[in-house]
C-alpha cells in the first residue's frame, strides 16, 4: 500500500514537472537567435534521448544480473523487458522530435548524419529484441534468450556508434550540420534551466512508467504461473459436483 | 575444443555437401541477386560498376541469412538439437564448428559473387591483399553474429521472420565496413580500408568470444 502511495506521489511529481517545462518552454524561455522557436523542441528531444540511454542501460544491467548465477531471478529478466519497451518509445519519439527538428532548421526530415543513424540502428535493434521477447516457450529459457539477445546488442552499440560516425566524417568532410554549433549550443539563462529540468521532468516520467510497466509484468508472470494451476483446480471441482 | 570444432564443422559441411541445397539453391540465389541488382541499377551509366563494392556485401548478407537458417533447420529435426547436447561435445566447440562451417560456406559464395562482380558488373579487382583480408574477417564477424542469433532464434515459430530482424541491424557495422574496404581495394586507396578492416577485425573478436561464452547456456535451455 505503501509503495503504491510512493508512486502516486512520484506520478504527480512527473506530471507537474511536465506542466511546468510546458510554460517554461514555450512562454518563459526566449527564442534562440539561430534557430528561433526550433529551439523550443530541444527541451523534450534532449530529455527523451537522455532518458533513452537511461532505459537500455538499465535493460543491460538487468540483463547482465540475470545472466550471473549468483543473482538470477525473474524479476531481472521482467525489469529488463519494462525498461525496453519504454526505450523503444522513446527513441521512437527522440527520431521524430529530432526529425521535425530537422525540417525546421536544415529543411529536411532525415539526414545521414552519425548520431542520427546509430538512433536509428538502435530503434530497430531493441525493437527485435522486443519481438524476440514477445515469442512463447519455457519462461526461464525464454529469459535467459533475452538476456543474451540484450546484452549481444549492447556489445554492438559501440561498434555501430563507431562504423557510423566514421563513415560519415570520411564521406562528408565538410556538412551543414555543424555538430558543435548546432547540437551543443553555448546556452545559458532561463533556458539552461529549462533544459535541465526537462531531463529531470522527463527522468521521473520514465521512473514512475518503468515502476507500473514492471508491476504489470510481474502480475501477467504470476498470472502466468497460476493460471493454469487454478483452471486444473477448478475444472477438478466443477466434474466433482457434477458426478455428485 | 578444436577437434571438438573441427567435428562439428566437418559434419555440417558433410550435410551440405551431400544434400546439395547450398550448391543447388543457396548458389543460384546469390546470382540471381546480382542480376536483381543489375535490373534495379541501370548497367549503362556506371552505377552498377560504382556501386558492385555494395551490392557484393549486400548480397553476401543475403546468402548469409540463408545460411544460417540452414545451419540450424538441420538441427530441428529428429531430435538431433537433444543429440547434440547428449554427445558431450563442449559448447564452445559447437559454436566454433558451426560459425566455421558456415564461414566456409560464405567464403566459397563470395569467390562465386566476386567472380559475378567482375564478370556481370564489369569491375576489375584491384589491392588483392585487403580484399582478401576484408573477406576473411567480414566473414568471420557474420558467421559468428549470424551462429549467435541463428541458435537464439532456433525452435522458434517465428524463426524465419525474427533472424533478419534480430540479425540485420547486429551486423550493419560488417556491411558498413566491409563495403568501405572493398571500395578502397577496388578504387586503388587501400590506405582508406585498413582503418575499416580493423574495424572489421574488433568485430569478428567481440562475436566469437560472446558466442564462445554464451552458447552453452544457449544450448542448454532453449530447447
Amino acid at each position: 500500500m505503501r509503495s503504491e502511495t510512493g508512486t502516486r506521489v512520484l506520478g504527480t511529481l512527473a506530471v507537474a514537472a511536465l506542466a511546468v517545462l510546458a510554460v517554461m518552454a514555450l512562454v518563459v524561455t526566449p527564442p534562440d537567435v539561430n534557430q528561433q522557436d526550433a529551439v523550443r523542441l530541444f527541451y523534450i528531444h534532449v530529455p527523451l534521448a537522455t532518458v533513452m540511454y537511461v532505459a537500455f542501460g538499465i535493460t543491460a544491467l538487468a540483463s547482465v544480473l540475470y545472466l550471473l548465477p549468483r543473482t538470477r531471478a525473474r524479476k531481472w529478466d521482467l525489469l529488463a523487458g519494462a525498461s525496453a519497451e519504454i526505450g523503444v518509445v522513446f527513441t521512437g519519439l527522440t527520431l521524430l522530435t529530432g526529425s521535425i527538428w530537422g525540417r525546421t532548421t536544415w529543411g529536411v526530415w532525415w539526414t545521414w548524419d552519425a548520431r542520427l543513424t546509430t538512433t536509428a540502428l538502435l530503434f530497430v535493434l531493441f525493437l527485435g529484441y522486443l519481438a524476440l521477447r514477445r515469442t512463447t516457450g519455457d519462461t526461464d529459457a525464454r529469459a535467459k534468450r533475452n538476456a543474451i539477445a540484450a546484452l549481444a546488442v549492447s556489445i554492438d552499440l559501440p561498434i555501430v556508434h563507431k562504423s557510423v560516425e566514421w563513415w560519415r566524417t570520411l564521406h562528408q568532410k565538410s556538412s551543414l550540420l555543424d555538430e558543435e554549433t548546432f547540437l551543443h549550443p553555448h546556452i545559458h539563462g532561463s533556458m539552461y534551466w529549462t533544459a535541465m529540468l526537462g531531463i529531470g521532468a522527463f527522468v521521473l516520467l520514465f521512473a514512475w512508467l518503468l515502476i507500473h510497466r514492471y508491476r504489470l509484468a510481474l502480475l501477467a508472470d504470476r498470472v502466468e504461473d497460476q493460471g493454469l494451476e487454478r483452471a486444473i483446480a477448478e475444472r477438478r471441482a466443477e466434474v466433482l459436483t457434477g458426478a455428485r | 575444443m578444436w577437434h571438438d570444432a573441427a567435428v562439428m564443422a566437418g559434419k555440417d559441411l558433410r550435410i551440405e555437401l551431400r544434400s546439395r541445397v547450398a550448391t543447388n539453391q543457396v548458389a543460384p540465389f546469390a546470382l540471381l541477386v546480382l542480376v536483381l541488382f543489375a535490373f534495379a541499377l541501370d548497367p549503362d551509366r556506371g552505377v552498377l560498376a560504382r556501386a558492385a563494392a555494395g551490392l557484393f556485401w549486400v548480397a553476401v548478407l543475403f546468402c548469409a541469412l540463408l545460411a544460417i537458417q540452414r545451419a540450424f533447420a538441420v538441427e530441428a529435426t529428429d531430435g538431433a538439437r537433444d543429440n547434440l547436447r547428449l554427445s558431450g561435445l563442449d559448447p564452445a566447440a559447437i559454436f566454433l564448428g558451426k560459425a566455421g562451417a558456415i564461414a566456409a560456406e560464405l567464403g566459397v559464395l563470395e569467390v562465386l559473387l566476386g567472380a559475378g562482380v567482375v564478370v556481370l558488373y564489369n569491375r576489375a579487382l584491384h589491392g588483392p591483399a585487403l580484399l582478401v583480408v576484408t573477406c576473411v574477417l567480414a566473414t568471420i564477424g557474420l558467421a559468428a553474429a549470424g551462429t549467435l542469433y541463428g541458435a537464439l532464434a532456433a525452435g522458434l515459430r517465428v524463426r524465419e521472420t525474427l533472424l533478419p530482424l534480430l540479425l540485420l541491424p547486429v551486423v550493419a557495422p560488417v556491411l558498413l565496413a566491409a563495403t568501405r574496404a572493398s571500395e578502397a581495394a577496388l578504387g586503388g586507396s587501400p590506405g582508406d580500408g585498413w582503418p575499416w578492416v580493423r574495424l572489421l577485425g574488433v568485430f569478428a573478436v567481440i562475436y566469437v568470444a560472446f558466442g564462445v561464452v554464451a552458447f552453452g547456456p544457449l544450448l542448454e535451455e532453449s530447447s
